[in-house]
């Protein structure tokens, strides 16, 4: 089991370890539910070292990043963050990710678990003058999120951290270490994601510094279980439950960030044909009226009686006190108000289909 | 992690606490971390009759669902209703405010299929 440069802390913290992507990860330190409200309130520290990061260099380069991703690479200048997806040509997806562009070269931030698949994928598309660098092994990623995150990080840097606008990164100095200060994040919250070494003393030093800058603001380490809260509370996607190589950007939800107009990429001609004929299902985000049901990944949805879809993401969502889901219903049964069952514990409890996000920012 | 010796213990991760030929069940600490924050515990009926291995109730926490089995042959004589506004208790208090059911045992001589604290603690590995 591959272990983050933030091991050590995480086994002092007494954090509850589960292996996830092939890295011991700290799951829940403490509550769940607390580790969730303390980021919507205050800020919270999450260790996502094991995520991946591709770097993509060459005269070539936007040209390939444009075949392989859904979204509009040539919109992202300097010093910007794109959200996008990569596809198969059968439109089905690879993987969801961020693009960085440095001026001189890409970055590409993808899931841990997709990591060597998206490689090969890439390696497959290669043209022209591009060169790949898997760089995941060499760098430490933490993100800072929550109301508090901005003026616990300014405190440990001279970079200007309330001008940068949200999918936005600045290089520079923090706690006296060169790193990537990203203005992005997975919980919908002001916050920040932090590239760095993966040098252990350095990783400790880092966040070492963060802990005692935001001691004011009850600064707290954040596990897996609340980051996924979090992130479902926004009605963000998760590769592996509610996206994989068996959805389409379009009926996920990520029509936004398929530009079907850029030119050709890959899935684009599979997309316009599914487009053209309408899509059969879309992903859509639902509330359970029942306060004591709480809908899981794989439980039927129902309308009438009749099965309409299965869910892919659920949970108790600590900020609305109420079961929370993503899931795949028929197009025709998508709209936001309709009224539907889940099947929870043999019992059908009532939902109805809510426009995201979830929570309100 | 806390496996009192005087209680009796299940693979399913319960612990029972024997008065007479009444039992006390709840859940173990160790099964109240593997579930994370406890947001809801579905109890049974009082008077209801359950028999080794039937499953009884329902722990829905944040992150997983869990079902709990009756350790023992029996009626459901009392359950704890504080845990409707206070389910958290089974991670807090997981031995004492945190228990779940009181069955009126038909059979005693099955408690002897139980393990004991030290058992349990090997089965778990702590």
């Amino acid at each position: 089991m591959k272990r983050t440069s933030f091991y050590k802390i995480y086994k002092e913290l007494n954090a509850k370890l589960v292996p996830f992507a092939g890295f011991d990860m700290p799951v829940q330190y403490r509550s769940i539910i607390d580790e969730t409200l303390a980021v919507r309130k205050s800020v919270g520290v999450f260790d996502v070292s094991h995520m991946g990061e591709i770097e993509i260099y060459g005269s070539d380069a936007l040209a390939f990043i444009q075949i392989v991703t859904t979204n509009d690479a040539s919109k992202l200048t300097p010093g910007k963050v794109q959200y996008s997806a990569m596809c198969f040509n059968d439109s089905g997806i690879v993987d969801d990710m961020l693009v960085y562009n440095f001026g001189t070269h890409y970055m590409l931030v993808v899931n841990a678990s997709n990591k060597d698949k998206d490689f090969d994928w890439l390696k497959e598309n290669l043209f022209g003058d591009v060169k790949l660098v898997d760089k995941s092994d060499e760098i430490a990623l933490i993100a800072v999120q929550g109301p508090n995150s901005l003026l616990t990080l300014q405190k440990l840097t001279g970079v200007n951290l309330s001008d940068m606008k949200y999918y936005t990164f600045a290089t520079g100095k923090l706690a006296d270490v060169e790193m990537i200060i990203s203005r992005t994040g997975y919980t919908g919250e002001l916050g920040f994601e932090l590239y760095f070494t993966s040098d252990i003393a350095i990783s400790e030093k880092v966040w070492n510094a963060i802990f005692e800058a935001g001691k004011e603001f009850n600064i707290e380490p954040i596990g897996l279980a609340a980051r996924d809260t979090l992130r479902l509370e926004m009605g963000f996607c998760l590769y592996g439950n509610d996206i994989d190589q068996t959805t389409n950007p379009l009926e996920s939800g990520l029509g936004w960030i398929t530009k079907l107009d850029k030119g050709n990429f890959n899935g684009r001609d599979v997309m316009l044909k599914l487009k053209s004929e309408g899509l059969k299902r879309r992903l859509v985000g639902f509330e359970v009226e029942d306060k004591k049901a709480f809908p899981r990944k794989g439980y039927e949805i129902f309308i009438n009686g009749n099965p309409v879809g299965i869910v892919t993401s659920g949970t108790f969502s600590p900020t609305l006190d109420a079961g929370i889901g993503l899931g795949f219903v028929d197009a025709n049964k998508s709209e936001p108000g309709t009224q539907i069952s889940i099947k929870i514990r043999n019992q059908e409890a009532k939902a109805k289909i809510v426009k995201l996000p979830f929570v309100n920012k | 992690m806390i496996f009192p010796e005087n209680l009796k213990y299940t693979k399913d991760h319960e612990w029972l606490s024997l008065e007479g030929d009444t039992g006390t069940i709840g859940v173990t600490d160790y099964a109240q971390g593997e579930l994370g924050d406890v947001v809801f515990v579905e109890l049974p009926t009082v008077g209801k009759e359950v028999k080794v291995g039937d499953i009884f109730g329902t722990i829905e926490a944040v992150k997983a669902v869990s079902d709990l089995f009756s350790p023992l042959t029996g009626v459901v004589v009392e359950v704890n209703s504080k845990l409707e506004s206070e389910p958290e208790l089974v991670n807090s208090e997981p031995y004492k405010g945190g228990w779940m059911v009181k069955i009126k045992l038909s059979n005693s001589s099955e408690v002897s299929t139980l393990l004991d604290s030290e058992s349990y603690r090997a089965l778990v590995g702590h």
